[in-house]
């Protein structure tokens, strides 16, 4: 869980992101202070329940001038973070546009299209192409599970539903082989198969992933695109909503 | 033997501990030339594994496999300095003589032929390792031979004895290298001077980091005796991954006594107190390396014989400490500090976020100290002789001695040992380098040195080094080396962050085509625009810094590139013929 919100912060401990005061508690990151202020750092395998993890470069800011990522990065005192600066969005544009050229991702015809964080930042930084040649990766659709269907075409690799299965669900289902461009999710079970596996519909690890990797069955397009969570307002917005809502 | 009872009786020597998975697997590789699924599901029961979690380890080492690699395993080094000698040739030259194809087993189970990283005998290439031992000086005479003992069978520990004879090459000697003391000195100097004022001794000589960090070896230390904890490791990384370096092989196959002397000096200075709290050491061999194992762990036992190592060492009651071996398995990430932690905790090789720093939480979560090879070996000459003695070599911020591997293109390559604040010109004199046109120092990650610069000297604080030192003349086309380099970072990037992972691939791409002259002012532009996302973004160094030669070429000899422009647009080229031909192939289809 992330660090306990209810504990009063010593008013000495301020850092500046992109210029405003942001108060800490001893052991946050830039991340879990921000996000406690209500300002949102662009993240995608970050997630507030989970320990950081740093991989997919995305909340990328400079600290004093230095790059470092916000979900890892402890924050310092009476230190300056950027993370709206022309270079940031153009560093953080491109990481998003490797992601995208890695993977074969198909937003308008996908059904997490609206509800996808990778899109929505995309959006967000005003991705108009991926810019990069496409890697055109062939990877399998693991359909087996009677409820939940795997795409690894669309996965990021950021380890949400490992960290789920391995750390709340206890049941180790994810893992990452490989190495490299060659790097890869695989699924804990005799044949590899999800169906083989004991995943159920309600695993966190079911409900984590913030792209269109790991999806319901028999569920499709039950919202209508253009009326999806960050269809209408951006991400930012969207999440330090939610942030705020769970604090009250 | 059966795959079940070897597989146990594997697991039982490593008393069924499941961080020496690693260990394990690494021993069942050996013995079969591949995991059988049969250990896998063994493994997992035994150790309380999930079968995954033994597959994505296996998953990450170039060394462990999940299919058979046949009776002879052939791994051929393909740094640059191997290719220079020929590496490429001879590898065309193995697959046809062998009819096989890279990285494809023989239908007979014969052979599989593959390349690897930089095995660490630049000096004396182009080299190989076969089922895990290293061959040098291949030449085709050797390649047609080698060829006809694989075909006829014969067992690996027939083969020609000079096949296998390493040369150490040592070609200068400065204060290391000349270095005569008994070998438990720096013990004794220990056990009577005492670990607060030893600490200040090694923190007044100012020594460094030898394997290219240059981190005060001092304050490395205290940061890690200051931790509260019962229980502390000492590491020496053996895992001599830069490509073009090989003074660490040099090192623990010369002086083996020293470096541990080092590694149990650092064990009494870190310790708080004898009575209750312990260290314990590891030293990481890389796998390519293996071969040093055994003496190594002949020396180990032979110091414990001694009284130098284990219980109460040279009767100081308390003074426990010794050392284990664990090999690595072809990854060069595992050089990295919290990267070959987790290494040694039989898991993949992904670098750590810090902080937690290793001094405070590293291996098995204990504050540990990890240092090179050479820096153990200098921490215990600085106790034997004082840092004085010490801090008069070298210049003001770089004391003392530096080994250099220097390979490539000079009359006669080897170890070298300068004191910091030697200049590449008289480097490349001594070595008989004539026509240079750059010197690739610190290997693919560190700096590609023009020939305008061959005044500047080796020391942090002008060119850093590990130890690598590739030397090319004017012939050479260094856009084989930056194509080498980018391909080794593909291979070797370890794919935990966005950058590295697809940069990598990105970057190589486009110096491919750079090679083929299929580029544009653009693609140049797009070449140092990934270069700087990969070296501000990355999660570690690997991914910092593997643009490196490609940033430094580009800055240093601008026409090598100018000369392959297509297009001199800004504008990419479109190559139509190569666009068509990725769709025929993904569609299958010859018309398109």
């Amino acid at each position: 869980m992330s660090k306990n919100q209810t504990e009063g912060t010593n008013s000495d401990l301020i850092f500046y992101l992109n210029g405003n005061p942001i108060p800490f508690n001893t052991g946050d990151t830039i991340m879990d202070a921000a996000l406690r202020a209500g300002e949102y750092i662009d993240h995608l395998c970050h997630h507030p329940e989970f320990k950081p993890h740093g991989s997919c470069r995305i909340c990328i800011v400079k600290l004093d001038g230095k790059s470092a990522s916000s979900c890892t990065q402890p924050a310092i005192k009476n230190t300056h973070v950027t993370s709206n600066s022309e270079e940031i969005i153009g560093q953080r544009k491109s990481l998003l546009q490797m992601l995208f050229v890695e993977g074969n991702h198909i937003c308008p015809s996908c059904e997490k299209s609206g509800d996808c964080q990778l899109q929505a930042l995309a959006y967000q930084n005003k991705m108009l192409s991926s810019h990069f040649n496409q890697f055109f990766p062939k990877r399998a659709i693991d359909a087996s599970h009677p409820a939940v269907f795997i795409d690894f075409n669309r996965c990021i690799l950021c380890e949400l539903c490992v960290r789920a299965s391995r750390d709340v669900d206890k049941k180790n289902i994810f893992w990452i082989d490989g190495r490299g461009i060659n790097a890869k999710l695989m699924i804990n079970s005799p044949s590899g198969k999800l169906r083989d596996s004991d995943f159920s519909i309600n695993d966190v690890a079911a409900q984590i992933c913030p792209v269109g990797a790991i999806l319901p069955k028999h569920q499709g397009y039950e919202i209508p695109i253009e009326k999806r969570r960050y269809d209408k307002q951006p991400i930012s917005v969207v999440e330090i909503d939610c942030q705020k809502r769970s604090q009250d | 033997m059966k795959i079940s009872q070897f597989t146990n009786e594997t697991i039982a020597s490593f008393n069924h501990q499941s961080d020496m998975l690693l260990q394990i697997l690494i021993k069942i590789q050996y013995q079969y030339s591949f995991i059988p699924q049969k250990s896998i599901t063994q493994l997992s029961k035994k150790l309380f594994l999930t079968e995954s979690n033994v597959l994505a380890v296996i998953g990450f080492y170039s060394f462990l496999h999940k299919e058979a690699r046949g009776h002879y395993d052939l791994r051929v080094s393909n740094n640059i300095t191997d290719q220079m000698l020929g590496s490429l040739e001879l590898v065309e030259l193995l697959c046809d003589k062998l009819a096989v194809q890279l990285a494809t087993p023989r239908k007979d189970k014969r052979v599989t032929l593959d390349t690897t990283s930089c095995t660490g005998m630049s000096d004396q290439g182009s080299a190989m390792l076969v089922n895990g031992l290293p061959i040098v000086e291949l030449n085709k005479k050797r390649i047609k031979t080698i060829c006809q003992l694989i075909e006829s069978g014969t067992p690996v520990n027939q083969w020609p004895k000079d096949f296998f004879h390493i040369k150490n090459n040592i070609q200068r000697r400065d204060i290391l290298l000349n270095d005569r003391s008994d070998n438990s000195e720096a013990i004794r100097v220990f056990l009577k001077q005492g670990d607060k004022k030893l600490l200040k001794q090694i923190e007044f000589s100012n020594l460094r980091g030898r394997g290219g960090g240059g981190f005060k070896t001092g304050f490395k230390w205290r940061l890690c005796k200051q931790t509260i904890a019962k229980q502390r490791y000492v590491i020496c990384n053996a895992d001599e991954g830069e490509p073009g370096t090989f003074k660490d092989r040099v090192l623990l196959t010369t002086l083996p006594d020293k470096i541990i002397e080092g590694m149990t000096l650092c064990a009494g200075i870190i310790n708080e107190d004898f009575t209750d709290h312990s260290v314990s050491g590891l030293i990481y061999l890389r796998g390519e390396y293996q071969y040093l194992r055994e003496s190594l762990e002949q020396v180990l036992q032979k110091r414990r014989d001694a009284g130098l190592l284990g219980k109460d060492i040279l009767g100081k009651k308390g003074f426990d400490f010794d050392i284990k071996i664990h090999l690595g398995a072809g990854a060069y990430i595992c050089g990295e500090e919290s990267a070959l932690i987790e290494s040694l905790e039989g898991k993949r090789g992904i670098p750590r976020n810090r902080p937690p720093f290793p001094v405070n939480e590293g291996y098995k979560n204990q504050p540990t100290v990890v240092n090179n090879v050479e820096t153990f070996i200098n921490a215990a000459l600085i106790t034997i002789h004082g840092a004085d003695w010490f801090e008069k070599i070298g210049t003001e911020q770089s004391s003392g001695s530096k080994l250099l591997s220097i390979s490539g293109d000079c009359a006669k390559p080897g170890i070298y040992e300068y004191p910091f604040g030697t200049s590449i010109k008289q480097i490349l004199n001594d070595c008989g380098a004539l026509n240079t046109q750059a010197v690739q120092v610190s290997g693919p990650a560190g700096s590609t040195i023009p020939a305008k610069d061959f005044d500047r000297c080796i020391a942090f604080e002008d060119i850093p080094t590990g130890g690598s030192f590739m030397i090319f003349n004017q012939q050479r086309n260094l856009l084989d080396m930056v194509k080498n380099f980018s391909a080794f970072f593909v291979d070797e990037s370890c794919g935990f962050c966005t950058p590295c992972r697809v940069g990598s691939s990105l970057l190589k791409q486009l110096i491919d085509r750079v090679h083929q002259q299929s580029v544009s002012n653009y693609d140049l532009n797009e070449i140092k625009r990934i270069s700087h996302l990969m070296r501000d973004t990355s999660h570690c160094g690997l991914g910092s810094s593997a643009s490196n030669s490609v940033m430094d070429t580009l800055k240093y000899f601008p026409k090598l590139y100018q000369q392959q422009l297509k297009l001199t647009d800004d504008e990419p080229v479109f190559d139509l013929q190569a666009v068509l031909q990725q769709a025929r192939q993904l569609t299958g289809n010859d018309n398109v």
